[in-house]
């Protein structure tokens, strides 16, 4: 764990020491606060509860957009650079460099997200919502940022270029986005089992009401790991090509 | 120390390099020496446990590649052919993490950080930033941090690319100060810019080795011996010749143009079994001639070395 947790703190070191991790957590926390003050506080009278679920629902999609922004560096720009033979060569199991790279980008996502915390707080203070609802709220933030960094680290796996990583997470993500709407036009039980699947829609829209599923904690936690071990194997079946 | 048995590396159909089998033993430097895609660098990234052999055995101390890669990646360090570097950290915190990933105490990595940095002369530049380093500078980091956890062996690819006559002359200093605490392979695809460094030579061509031994063993096998041109001062180019073609071990001598003035300078090519520089020099000025200039011959082997890689060189790996 120590390796991993090695690359965590270069790789963190590496974002906060480049432009690059302060210009995409200056555009989430740009987009999050037009959103929240043009449509999530909009225009007449709502419920405080309505309004925090609105901020939730614009700060999910930031959240996914940064945390693959962030993760589509990890390993790409690695290979790019030629750094990566330095973690290859070290006595670390494949798991642990994925880990330590989960670990740096995860870590960033968690710390541009708990800035937004400012929104929830004045409709804390200026209207009617239980902090259990920002809490479980947040919680959901996080799970969703976890599962999009690990499909983010999955297309930096693949990939060669930073770009080419970008497309392939911007691929999957989106793809597992829109599961719903496939689960919508197709027979059951299979239309069940893709609305399962979907990223966002079935399983994010509770934690953005409020309510802890353990189910949605399960599905979230099992993307993230489904992914982080799917960079793992193809981290050791490079080794091999 | 290494002892790689019947090695292929296959890039899905394509080979990389293979068969080869070799030993290098314990405090040896070795070169590998080949053109251009010849498999150095893939035989390198093999022993370095970067990529693993399609088949075959490496074994490093005893310790099986295959079987025990981490145990095997504990005992060696491994320059690539660009240095693994982050252009954000500093030198010294740099080495610092690349000793704490080879498994050392954070204590341990900062005294053997301190250590290296000393012996790759990199002190002076310890806290700039790597990203603001010269080439040079960024090659000896590069060997800093390949030694700074104490390996037994050293791989390095290609450590003299790109360095200006100076920082060659540093570089092969370097090399040989290091050559006491281990035992070094690197690879060059110019005889001789590792010539000087090196105990022994692998030639490669086609992933294969097409030759190995010492410097002198490739000239005696490749071009039957060595060659010394020389330009002599002497009334007698008879007299001269003779003397020469007395001499034990030399098989031919042969005038050729010569870029001196003067009518009474010659120039001979001297063709011999062996280095018989010593015994031309006290033969010429013991008949009282004079001896302008002596160079023994490196482009004809370097020439023949090209012929023998590159006749392989035909749908050649990388």
């Amino acid at each position: 764990m120590s390796g991993a947790l090695l690359i965590a703190q270069r790789e963190l070191r590496a974002y906060l020491r480049s432009p690059f991790g302060y210009i995409v957590g200056a555009a989430m926390l740009l987009i999050d606060g037009l959103l929240f003050q043009g449509y999530a506080l909009g225009a007449g009278a709502r419920l405080s509860a309505d309004v925090l679920h609105d901020f939730f629902y614009f700060a999910s999609g930031t959240t996914m957009v940064a945390a693959l922004l962030l993760s589509m560096r990890l390993l790409a720009e690695e290979r790019q650079t030629g750094t990566l033979v330095l973690l290859n060569t070290a006595p670390l199991h494949e798991w642990a460099i994925i880990a330590g790279k989960f670990l740096s980008a995860f870590a960033f996502v968690v710390l541009l997200t708990a800035i937004t915390i400012y929104m929830p707080l004045l409709i804390l203070v200026n209207g009617k919502v239980s902090p259990g609802h920002i809490a479980v709220g947040y919680f959901g933030l996080v799970l969703l940022g976890a599962a999009s960094v690990a499909i983010g680290l999955f297309g930096s796996t693949l990939a060669r270029s930073q770009v080419l990583a970008a497309i392939i997470g911007a691929g999957i993500l989106v793809t597992m986005l829109l599961l719903w709407l496939v689960g919508k036009v197709t027979d059951p039980p299979l239309n069940a089992f893709l609305a399962a699947l979907a990223l966002h829609n079935q399983h994010q829209d509770a934690f953005m009401s409020g309510l802890l599923r353990l189910d949605n904690v399960v599905y979230y936690v099992g993307v993230t790991y489904f992914f982080l071990l799917a960079s793992t194997k193809t981290l050791e079946a490079r080794r091999w090509r | 120390m290494i002892e790689v048995r019947d090695l292929f590396k296959y890039y899905g159909e394509r080979r990389g390099a293979g068969p080869l089998s070799f030993t290098i033993a314990k405090g040896e430097i070795v070169g590998l020496l080949g053109l251009n895609g010849a498999g150095k660098t893939t035989a390198l990234r093999v022993l370095a446990c970067d990529l693993l052999p399609s088949s075959g055995t490496v074994l490093v101390d005893g310790i099986d590649l295959v079987d025990q890669p981490h145990e095997v990646r504990r005992r060696i360090g491994y320059l690539p052919d660009t240095p693994p570097l982050y252009g954000e950290m500093t030198v010294h915190e740099y080495l610092i993490f690349a000793a704490r990933l080879r498994g050392l105490s954070a204590q341990d990595a900062e005294q053997r950080a301190e250590v290296v940095e000393s012996a790759a002369q990199v002190e002076a530049v310890k806290d700039d930033l790597i990203s603001s380093l010269s080439h040079g500078f960024r090659q000896r980091v590069g060997i800093a941090q390949a030694v700074v956890h104490g390996p037994q062996l050293l791989i390095l690819d290609e450590p003299i690319s790109g360095l200006d006559p100076v920082q060659i002359i540093e570089m092969r200093q370097l090399l040989r100060r290091l050559r006491g605490e281990h035992t070094i392979v690197l690879s060059s695809h110019i005889l001789t810019e590792i010539s000087e460094t090196c105990d022994r030579l692998l030639v490669l061509g086609e992933g294969k080795i097409v030759a190995a031994g010492t410097e002198e063993e490739l000239s005696k096998s490749l071009i039957g011996g060595t060659q010394v041109d020389l330009t002599v001062r002497t009334d007698s180019e008879g007299r001269a010749r003779e003397l020469l073609s007395k001499l034990e071990g030399v098989r031919s001598v042969q005038r050729i143009s010569t870029r001196e003035s003067g009518h009474d300078v010659v120039t001979f090519r001297v063709q011999a079994e062996r280095d018989v520089r010593e015994a031309v020099c006290k033969t010429l000025v013991g008949a009282n001639m004079g001896l302008l200039e002596m160079v023994r011959r490196k482009d004809e082997l370097e020439s023949i070395f090209l012929r023998l890689t590159a006749a392989d060189d035909k749908g050649a790996p990388s």
